[in-house]
């Protein structure tokens, strides 16, 4: 690149820079560095997470340095322009001279310069025929001109593949175009309009109406994106922006109204389709448009593309029973809720809050339980190796809902409960699960359900353990029935009798954690192993006798004594030891529920789209012409006798000596053989 | 890869001979019983891929002619298979040629074995320089191929004996795309290996390859990767059928390029001098190689971009893998300036080169395992 003669002032200097090669390749590095940080540091998070993650300081230095959304902070939009910019004062500074060489022959170059060109030969040609001449090269396809010199020789000038810059011109230009597409698309005018103060995020989570205006957008914003949550029968005209910390309210031109939204599996388990059937609705003319978009399938209506993005619970109506945990002896409520809302709940003389979360219909789960990998056999793994198929065990395990049971003081627990049985080793649960902090994982309740497969039975057992009314009968029946299996001996009945009732009581009390801390206080170490086996088996003695007074007292069927029947009475003593961490003194069976599911949409106004595509278009045609299409210049000097062949390309290979060859082969064979 | 300058002027169909027309025909009419049989289930963008597909199929083969070879071989193989399964996926395990070598998976566990093999050939051949067993490399190298395009092929059809609403392409998953990926590079290397008569290329590239088909098992065998999975519906879309595969050839050349600059760097140091080609003919085949990527990587971005809109709602997401995939583009760019526009050569560009597929895998995988995004499907 030569430099023109003009003399370097300040802003000829920085034109140099901006269109040079080294600041377009900085740039490139640095666009790619930020394009890094972007992709490691995950974007758009809640802001408390980051203040979480990274503490105060560097919180505060991240938010400032806009590393929370680098590709929409200032200064990477800045290094954008500056691309746009240099790019474009390349294609100025190189174009002229691009055009001038792709129209030039040159057939004016000197017989040194031809001498000096690393493919060039000069050859005895007494009769050469410029008429033979020009038809060789033309029929290779090159176009040529010729220049009689004033000394009488005859240059040919020939040239093909012009087209290689014109590649050039199309690939960096499409740079351009897809960058002001992407700016264009980045919505710089809300950029500014934020960065001015006319446009200001809202932080706070208001009902959408009431929204201030500061923090809204109206239907003729140009572009955006922004997401909207409709749930079944129900509208939306605004979608939400994300915006820093907060987000901004994009009025639509039209009504969104959704009336079903689809979910379908595979055989397997797997989702097969998403997809909502909505109906659009136009402001201005109330023309109506239904359709159904799916995920792949947009629907696009007045510029505006709708997407199916998400999905979830849309607030569904559920009906529970809730067991009183302090008075067992009490027949369950009724309560009615709302998944994703809340509501007062009282319990047991304390007011709580009930925040409902999302209610799901369908959980599929992996119930596999083989071998884990790690045990197979080489035959086994070469076996599973030659399949494409294997039958994985999905299963799905029905409705779930999951809550926060707030108390006064602001504390709050969360619940995670099933609504249908659940079989595990073939016996069947009703599985809850708890936690205090959403850091933890939930800890799940396994409550054995009756022949039924309810939970009254396990209810009644646990009302039945917890009463002390019961003790005396409970121990009286136990005693007797370890007197007849010759257990103990009559001297120590009443000894005997007076541990079942202690036993009772402290499990009653505290479960199988109320009788740990005892023996820790009050049994030696050595002898705390015997001991707790004992206990435990009287436990186990005693839990048929309290299920079989318990039943008597309620004038239930008495169970039927089997190993299975057997394992509920022990399944439930777990159960009934753990309940008592459950930490609220209520257990909301779900009994009932209406579905009403959601769809997450996105919509999009992009008119950037257009020139973005046009440049990719332009991007791919230029790469192929500046790749694939070979600039070669071929020159003939005839006179004196003599023939000077020489050649050039602007690119150098292999391909070129071989071709040179072959041209010369053949000038050489015209100018002899004529 | 010239494809304007070529030194024969002829206008190209008075350069097709008789198996080229052929080899067009053959494709003609596979593509038009396709269309009968299939037609139906095809919706109007997949009878566009399908017309296109036969038309670039036939002028791969014209372009570069061992292919009007290797694409009816596989395709024939695949057939075999076809009909040995009788619309059956159990006789996969029980009918004799099936279980040992037409079933995908056999077929694709013979591709590793020969891929291996054909390591350890041209190695070989490399050290005693021995023409001999650098056509044995070749050999190796082009069985492999054959039987793992056939094994893809006949994958595709097994998908849909697993059910109607299974069956898909398989450019779906990882696992399937590193086969994808070891079949590209080694039809690019075959190719290159023609053009510039340099076996010894082999032993390096076959080294990456290798790499991968080592992935490809501890994925089978580990993980139990192979198995065919429905499509999820983000990837219910004809644009993957094209993405994909466009990405595949970039990554290709990528890594060929990057082999044979750990070739070219050898050579420049002085190590295998006597017994590698030039340093001038790797550094060019290097370039080609990139040239050739950089094309392929930039139309499968394009691509990216039209199925992200359809998709996710927008051409550009700065998604996690849509941002290393402009990352890989822009390494490529400037490496392409520095050579094309500053001069070099040589050393640099084939350090840039080894280092640049680095970047390339990352954007391949390091995203998929260490950064979270779309392409991980985390929204649906
Ligand atoms: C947005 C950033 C840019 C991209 C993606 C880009 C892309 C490309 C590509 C793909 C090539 C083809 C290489 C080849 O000829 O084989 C090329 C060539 C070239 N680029 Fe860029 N370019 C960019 C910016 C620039 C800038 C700012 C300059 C100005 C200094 C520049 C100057 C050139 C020149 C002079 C050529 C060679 C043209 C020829 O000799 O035919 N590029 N560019």
């Amino acid at each position: 690149m030569k430099k023109p003669s003009r003399h370097a002032s300040f802003s000829y200097s920085l034109y140099e820079l901006l269109s040079s090669m080294r600041f377009a390749i900085g740039l490139l590095t640095i666009i790619a560095i930020a394009s890094v940080i972007g992709t490691v540091l995950k974007q758009n998070e809640p802001y408390p997470n980051y203040a979480f993650e990274f503490g105060q300081f560097w919180f505060v230095a991240f938010d400032w340095l806009g590393l929370y959304d680098v590709y929409h902070s200032a200064w990477f939009l800045t290094i954008l322009a500056f691309l746009v910019i240099s790019t474009s004062l390349c294609i100025l500074r190189n174009g002229p001279g691009f055009i001038k060489d792709m129209k030039a022959f040159r057939e004016k170059a000197t017989d040194s310069s031809l001498a000096a060109m690393q493919h060039s030969e000069e050859f005895e040609a007494a009769n050469a025929s410029p008429e033979q001449l020009q038809g060789y090269l033309a029929a290779k396809g090159f176009r040529l001109r010729q220049h009689r010199r004033d000394d009488g020789t005859l240059v040919l000038a020939a040239k093909k593949g012009a087209a290689n810059k014109l590649g050039y011109f199309f690939a960096h230009i499409a740079m351009v175009v897809i960058c002001l597409g992407g700016l264009l698309d980045g919505n710089l005018p809300l950029k500014l309009g934020e960065l001015f103060g006319r446009v200001v995020p809202e932080t706070r989570d208001l009902p959408q109406s009431q929204i201030p205006e500061q923090s809204r957008l109206s239907t003729r914003n140009l572009s955006f994106r922004g997401n909207v949550t409709v749930a079944e029968n129900k509208s939306a005209d605004v979608v939400f922006i994300n915006s820093g910390n907060g987000y901004l309210v994009q009025e639509l031109p039209f009504i969104v109204t959704l009336k079903k939204f689809h979910v379908d599996y595979y055989s397997n388990g797997m989702p097969k389709l998403f997809a909502s059937d909505i109906v659009v609705t136009d402001k201005a003319t109330g023309k109506e448009t239904p359709a159904t978009v799916k995920v792949n399938h947009p629907l696009i209506v007045d510029g505006v593309a709708i997407y199916q993005a998400s999905f979830g619970d849309g607030g569904s109506p559920l009906n529970f029973k809730a067991w009183n945990l302090a008075s067992p002896e009490m027949a369950p409520a009724k309560i009615e809720g709302v998944s994703l809302s809340s509501q007062p709940l009282r319990a047991n003389g304390k007011a709580y809050q009930l925040e409902f979360g999302e209610f799901r219909q369908f959980n599929i789960e992996n119930m596999e339980r083989s071998k884990a990998e790690g045990a197979k056999s080489l035959t086994e793994r070469m076996h599973d190796a030659r399949e494409v198929k294997r039958d994985k065990n999905l299963k799905n395990v029905g409705p779930s809902i999951t809550f926060k049971l707030r108390d006064e003081q602001g504390q709050a627990r969360e619940y995670h409960h099933y609504m249908s049985p659940i079989e595990q080793d073939g016996a069947s649960y009703l599985i809850a699960g708890m936690r205090k902090t959403v850091a933890e994982p939930f800890q799940y309740l396994r409550l054995p359900l009756d022949d039924d497969l309810k939970i009254d039975t396990f209810m009644r057992l646990r009302a039945a353990l917890k009463n002390p009314a019961l003790y005396d009968e409970i121990a009286r029946r136990s005693t007797a029935k370890a007197m007849q299996g010759s257990a103990i001996s009559p001297a120590m009945r009443q000894q005997f009798e007076e541990s079942v009732k202690w036993i009772l009581a402290r499990f009653g009390e505290g479960g199988f954690s109320a009788l740990e801390q005892f023996l820790d206080q009050r049994v030696p170490a050595d002898k705390r192993q015997a001991v707790a086996q004992t206990y435990i088996k009287i436990l186990q003695g005693a839990v048929v006798d309290v299920m079989a007074v318990a039943n008597e007292r309620a004038g239930a069927k008495p169970l039927t004594q089997d190993g299975r029947h057997y394992r509920f009475l022990l399944d439930s003593l777990v159960a009934a030891s753990s309940l008592n961490d459950y930490g609220v003194p209520v257990f909301l069976q779900l009994d009932g529920f209406t579905q009403v599911q959601a769809s997450g949409l996105q919509m999009t106004r992009s008119p950037g789209k257009t020139l973005v595509y046009l440049g990719s278009l332009m991007l791919v045609i230029g790469i192929v012409l500046m790749f694939y299409i070979r600039e070669v210049r071929l020159w003939i000097r005839l006179g004196n006798g003599r023939v000077r062949l020489a050649m050039t390309s602007n690119r150098h290979n292999r391909d070129l000596d071989e071709d040179f060859r072959r041209h010369r082969d053949a000038i050489q064979q015209l100018v002899r053989g004529a | 890869m010239e494809l304007a300058y070529s030194f024969d002027e002829r206008p190209l169909w008075q350069r097709l001979n008789l198996a080229d027309w052929l080899f067009a025909a053959l494709l003609v009419v596979a593509a038009g019983v396709t269309y009968y049989r299939y037609g139906a289930y095809m919706d109007v963008y997949e009878q566009g891929i399908l017309a296109g597909s036969t038309v670039g199929l036939i002028a791969l083969g014209w372009f570069w002619k061992a292919w009007r070879l290797f694409l009816p071989l596989a395709g024939a193989i695949a057939l075999l298979a076809i009909q040995l399964y009788q619309g059956d996926l159990a006789r996969g395990q029980s009918a004799f040629w099936l279980r040992f070598v037409l079933s995908s998976q056999s077929a694709i566990m013979w591709m590793c074995t020969l891929f291996f093999l054909a390591t350890a050939v041209y190695w070989m051949g490399l050290l005693t320089r021995s023409a001999l067993l650098g056509r044995m490399g070749s050999g190796l190298t082009w069985s492999a191929a054959v039987l793992g395009f056939a094994g893809m092929l006949t994958r595709w059809y097994e998908s849909y004996l697993i059910g109607s609403d299974i069956g898909h392409i398989p450019v779906s998953n990882l696992y399937e795309v590193f086969v994808l990926f070891c079949l590209i590079t080694a039809l690019m290397y075959l190719y290159y290996e023609a053009k510039f008569a340099a076996r010894q290329m082999g032993a390096f590239v076959l080294l990456v390859i290798s790499a991968a088909v080592g992935f490809i098992l501890w994925y089978t065998f580990d993980r139990q990767a192979h198995e065919i999975q429905p499509l999820i519906p983000a990837l219910q879309s004809w644009w993957m059928k094209i993405h994909v595969p466009a990405n595949f050839v970039g990554y290709g050349s990528f890594s060929i390029a990057a082999m044979l600059g750990i070739a070219q760097l050898l050579v420049r140091y002085g190590w295998l001098k006597d017994k590698l080609p030039s340093a001038e003919m790797l550094d060019e085949v290097m370039y080609k190689a990139i040239a050739v990527g950089f094309l392929f990587f930039t139309i499968a971005t394009i691509l990216g971009a039209m199925w992200a809109a359809d998709a996710w709602g927008g051409y550009w997401s700065w998604d996690p893998k849509e941002t290393w995939a402009l990352i890989v583009w822009l390494n490529y760019a400037a490496w392409l300036h520095v050579r094309l526009v500053k001069g070099w050569r040589g050393t640099p560009l084939a350090w840039w080169a080894v280092i640049g597929v680095f970047v390339t895998s990352f954007a391949f995988l390091g995203v998929n395992m260490f950064l979270s995004g779309l392409h991980s499907y985390g929204t649906l």
